[in-house]
This record gives C-alpha cells, structure tokens and sequence, in this order.
C-alpha cells in the first residue's frame, strides 16, 4: 500500500556536516500492518516518518501510495492518507482553541475547507459521543480550550482527532515517551484500541524495547540509516528481548533501549 | 483642568479611536491569531488613504475609491506574506521591505506628498452636511463600520476556513499535518489584516480632509498600544474578545493622547511617548519574571 524504493536522505549535503540520515531503504507496507520501529537515537526513524509524511523529500529514491508517486508532493496533500502523531504532546492540537474546534478541524483532515461554520450542532453532538469513550470528563468541556489540559489528555484528544476521518496510514512518533508511566500505559492502551478497532495500517517508533515486541505484527529495526532487521507474522510473535539482544546487542549497546 | 475641557476630549477621541480601530483589528489578526508581526501597516495604512484620495481628486465616487483602496491594501499584504513564504524572507523584514516600498508607491499614486481633500465631496460630506452637531453622525458612521469589521472578523474565524488561519498561528505544523496549506493561510491572513488598515487609512483621510505621505509612521506601535490597552480590560481568550479589546483599546489610547495633549504634552513627543508605553507594558513582565507573555512570533 505504501512503498519506499531505495530512498535516500542526506542532511547539509556539500558541507562537513554531510550526514545520511538515511542510506537507500526500500521498504513495503502491507495494508493492516501495525509495524513497530527501533533503533538507537540517529537511527534515521524520525526522518523515515518525515518522508512518508512529506516535511522534507529524499535525495533519490521514491515513495508511492498507493502506487500514486507522492515522492515531492507537499506535507498538506499528502493529509487526507496520513495521520500523524508526535512526541511533544502539544504537537498535535491547537493550544489556544477549543476542544471541539481542535475535533472540528481534524473532521476536515485533507478535505476542502470553506466557509461554513468550523462545528456544526450536529457535529457537536458526536465529538461529545466520542470524547465520552475516552472516559476522561472532556465530553463536558467541549468549549475549554486545549491549553487547559494535561499532556495525557492532550495525546488522548489527538488519538481521537486521528479517528474523525480515517487516515491510510498512522504514524506514531514515540508518541508515548513525552508522558508518566502511568499516562503512556493508557495512551498506548488507547492506541491499541484505536488501531484494532478502526483496522489502521499503522508506524510506531519508540524507545522502548518490550514494547515494539509486545505490540504490532511486525518489528523493524533500523541502524546508521538502513534497515538491521525486519520481522514478521509468526517470527515476530515469538521474538523476545532476550533474543533480540543476543542477536543485535552490538548495535544496542549505545542506548537504553531494555528498559520500561 | 477643567472639567469642560476634558469633557471635550471624549468625541474627538471615539471618533478617532474607532476609525483607528480597524488598523488594531488588522493588528490583532497578523500579531495575535496569525502570530506573524507584520510591519507592512505603516506603508499599508497611507496606501489606503493614496488610492483613495487620488480617485476622488479624479473624479470617481468615493465609495469605489475605498474597494480600491481595500484591494490595494489586501494586495500589498499579501506581497508581505509571499515574502516571506516563498521567499523565505524574515518576517519582520518582509514587512520593512514592504512598508518601504509602499513609500515610493504612496508618492507615485498621489503625484505628490500630500492631497488636500477638503474642497471636494467624500464619502462622509453627506453626513457632515446633516442638520445637528457634526460629531453625531460621523461618531454613529464609524460605529458602525467598527462594529461590522469586528463582527466580520469574528465570524470569519468561526469558519472552516478561519479555523485553519488560527490553527496556522498557533500550531502549524498540526495543521499542515491536517492538509492545510499554512502558506496560504498566512499570506491571506495578513493580506485580510492589511485589507483593514488601508479601509482605514481611506476613512481617516476623508475624516481628516487631507492625506498624507507620513500618516503612516508609527501606526504599528499605536495599534499594539490599543491592543494592549484593550486586552488588559477583556483579556484575548477568544477572537471575540481579542477584536472588542482591539477597539475598546483604540479608544482608550486615543482619550490618553488627547489628554496628554491638553496636559501639555507636545505633539512632537507622541510617538516617544506611545513607544514608551509599549515597552513598559511588554517589559514589566518579563522584568517581574513572570512567564513570557502571548507574543509568540513565527518566523523572527
């Protein structure tokens, strides 16, 4: 569904600080794939989501949709496939605005905008239904503005902006990491829920081991770049984290990826 | 001071704080919902006041010199938007850039530095024409365009398409991530914001008879003054009360400027005056060390 032919992605290219952030990956997402990413810190994750999702183009390399070539088009064309969700849970809505504003703008994602009123009554109606299913009192505070709520509730209100309208692919950027144990616990939960529920194709970095194992039907790991590994189905089911520290310790060893 | 004497001030000081209402409004959606601090106004408020002027001198009805006037104005914000989305210029630059050139544009529409308006009919001759107290009727028609502008402001950014500018100001890359174009958004919104000062800058010349190359100076700090002003009485929580804080604030300023006039303040120290106010009210809380206040700005 979505495809990465030999991309490559060089950062300060022609200078000293020449850097490739990303050395010609090919990879091929399968439509209900709950993929999880690893690897130590400049790895190159942060800039595969950021190519899938348009911030900046590869130097060589394509990526298609599918089977449509999406390699240079625009963060804001790209929107109506994906969504996106980052670290920084204040990323992800508009502080200054209200709940059901923030809602209101994510039912829009990649469609036409106009003129009509941002929330409609009816509209108003189903963001209280579906905030109800967070279970977090928002259902109440629809008119508060986002700025007022914890950064648990804030990455629960754009989880759900996430399901409004159904992107092809979820990308989750170590979503969880910027929040207490307790509070990752339940958006990854959450998330869980959402991405079963809703069938979503689905990218998911993160930092912590067990947790790439626990969750998703495939893992990829990637190092300097490239992909290390990438396992699936049956071998992923069975992996642990013993077995993926016997196996690629050497590449681990730099970061504290065994903990959680 | 007398109190007749400060009594007298109050007209003078609505009539001017709404008609300069419009340019905190257009201040209000550049600095505060787009979070981009715009400079273009000081060159974009005298274009309004050129393109309406000459048109009049050239015999065209007032009330098409001012959709002009609101045209040339929408334009050359835009120019400052593309700036510095396309461009990649600083913002503040592109609006110095800007302002600049609106100099040299503001003199080559007028043919000259000044256009004296008083011999002809403006839009507003009618209504200085009527039978009682000149204030009453230009007070009422400033009122009213005030009003409509704040509630056309309002509105707007209770629309889908409003949301997208405010959400462009306050997190762009979420609503990029959401299929907005913020590029667009910003060169529309400051090009809305600019649209607004120049319908100013058309009324405050018809008002006042003349325009004037130099009108324009200061008018920034003056907008950010009212702003100030205005959000200490109704805070910026929502664009409602931010566009009502821009006018109510207008006012203020103005009722401030006359008296210390009347307290014998010079008028060649306005602007001093008007800057130190800025300063105090945007340096006394950092002095405090109080959090940085709402005046986070793209692209500086």
């Amino acid at each position: 569904m979505i495809r990465l032919e030999n991309v490559t992605k060089i950062f300060s290219k022609g200078t000293i600080d020449e850097k490739v952030a990303i050395n010609g990956i090919s990879l091929n997402i399968q439509e209900g794939d709950f993929i999880t990413v690893i690897g130590s810190n400049g790895a190159g994750k942060t800039t595969v989501l950021n190519l899938i999702s348009g911030t900046f183009g590869p130097d060589e390399g394509d990526i298609f949709i599918d089977d449509s070539r999406v390699t240079n088009l625009p963060e804001h064309r790209r929107a109506k496939y994906l969504g996106r969700i980052f670290q920084d849970p204040l990323m992800g809505t508009a502080a200054s605005m209200t709940i059901e504003e923030n809602l209101a703008m994510a039912d829009l994602r990649g469609k036409q905008r106009g003129l009509r009123w941002g929330v409609t009554k009816s509209r108003r109606g189903h963001y209280r239904d579906i905030l109800k299913g967070l279970d977090l009192g928002l259902e109440t505070r629809l008119k508060d503005t986002v700025s007022l709520l914890s950064g648990g509730q804030r990455q629960s209100l754009t989880l759900l902006m996430v399901t409004l309208s159904l992107p092809k692919l979820l990308l989750l950027d170590e979503h969880t990491a910027a929040l207490d144990p307790k509070t990752a616990q339940k958006i990854i939960d959450l998330t869980k829920k959402i991405v079963e529920e809703n069938n979503l194709t689905t990218i998911m970095i993160t930092h912590n081991m067990p947790q790439a194992i626990k969750y998703g039907n495939r893992m990829i790991m990637l190092h300097e770049g490239r992909v290390q590994f990438d396992i699936k189905g049956e071998e992923k089911m069975a992996l642990t984290v013993e077995e993926v520290v016997r196996r690629f310790g050497a590449e681990l060893k730099d970061e504290a990826l065994l903990g959680g | 001071m007398e109190l007749t004497s400060l009594l007298r001030t109050i007209p003078i000081s609505l009539e001017q704080g709404l008609a300069y209402g419009l340019v905190a409004i257009g201040i209000v959606i550049t600095f505060r919902i787009l979070a981009f601090p715009d400079l273009t106004v000081d060159g974009s408020f005298p274009l309004g006041a050129a393109v309406v002027s000459r048109l009049i001198m050239e015999g065209v009805p007032p009330a098409y010199g001012i959709i002009m006037a609101i045209i040339c104005g929408f334009l050359a914000g835009c120019c400052t938007g593309i700036l510095n989305t396309k461009l990649k210029i600083n913002s503040l630059l592109a609006g110095i850039l800007m302002m600049t050139i609106l100099y040299s544009v503001n003199l080559r529409i007028m043919g000259r530095s000044n256009i004296q308006l008083l011999t002809v009919n403006t839009l507003l001759t009618p209504l200085e024409n009527l039978d009682m107290h000149r204030f009453i009727p230009i007070i009422a028609f400033f009122f009213v365009v005030a009003l409509a502008i704040k509630f056309l402001t309002d509105m707007f950014m209770h629309t889908q398409l409003g949301f997208a500018m405010r959400a462009t100001g306050d997190n762009e890359q979420m609503i990029r991530t959401l299929g907005v174009n913020t590029d667009s958004m910003t060169i529309f919104g400051i090009g809305i914001s600019n649209a607004f000062v120049a319908l100013s800058g058309a009324l405050v010349a018809q008002d006042q008879g003349f325009s004037d190359v130099g009108m324009g100076i200061g008018m920034i700090v003056a907008g950010l003054a009212s702003i100030i002003i205005g959000e200490a009485l109704f805070g910026k929580k929502t664009v409602q009360r931010m566009t009502l804080a821009a006018i109510v604030g207008s006012i203020i300023y103005k009722l401030i400027i006359s008296l210390g006039l009347r307290l014998g303040l010079a008028p060649t120290d306005l602007k001093m005056a008007t800057g130190i106010m800025v300063i105090l009210a945007l340096g006394i809380p950092a002095l405090k060390k109080e959090k940085e206040g709402k005046l986070h700005l793209r692209g500086v």
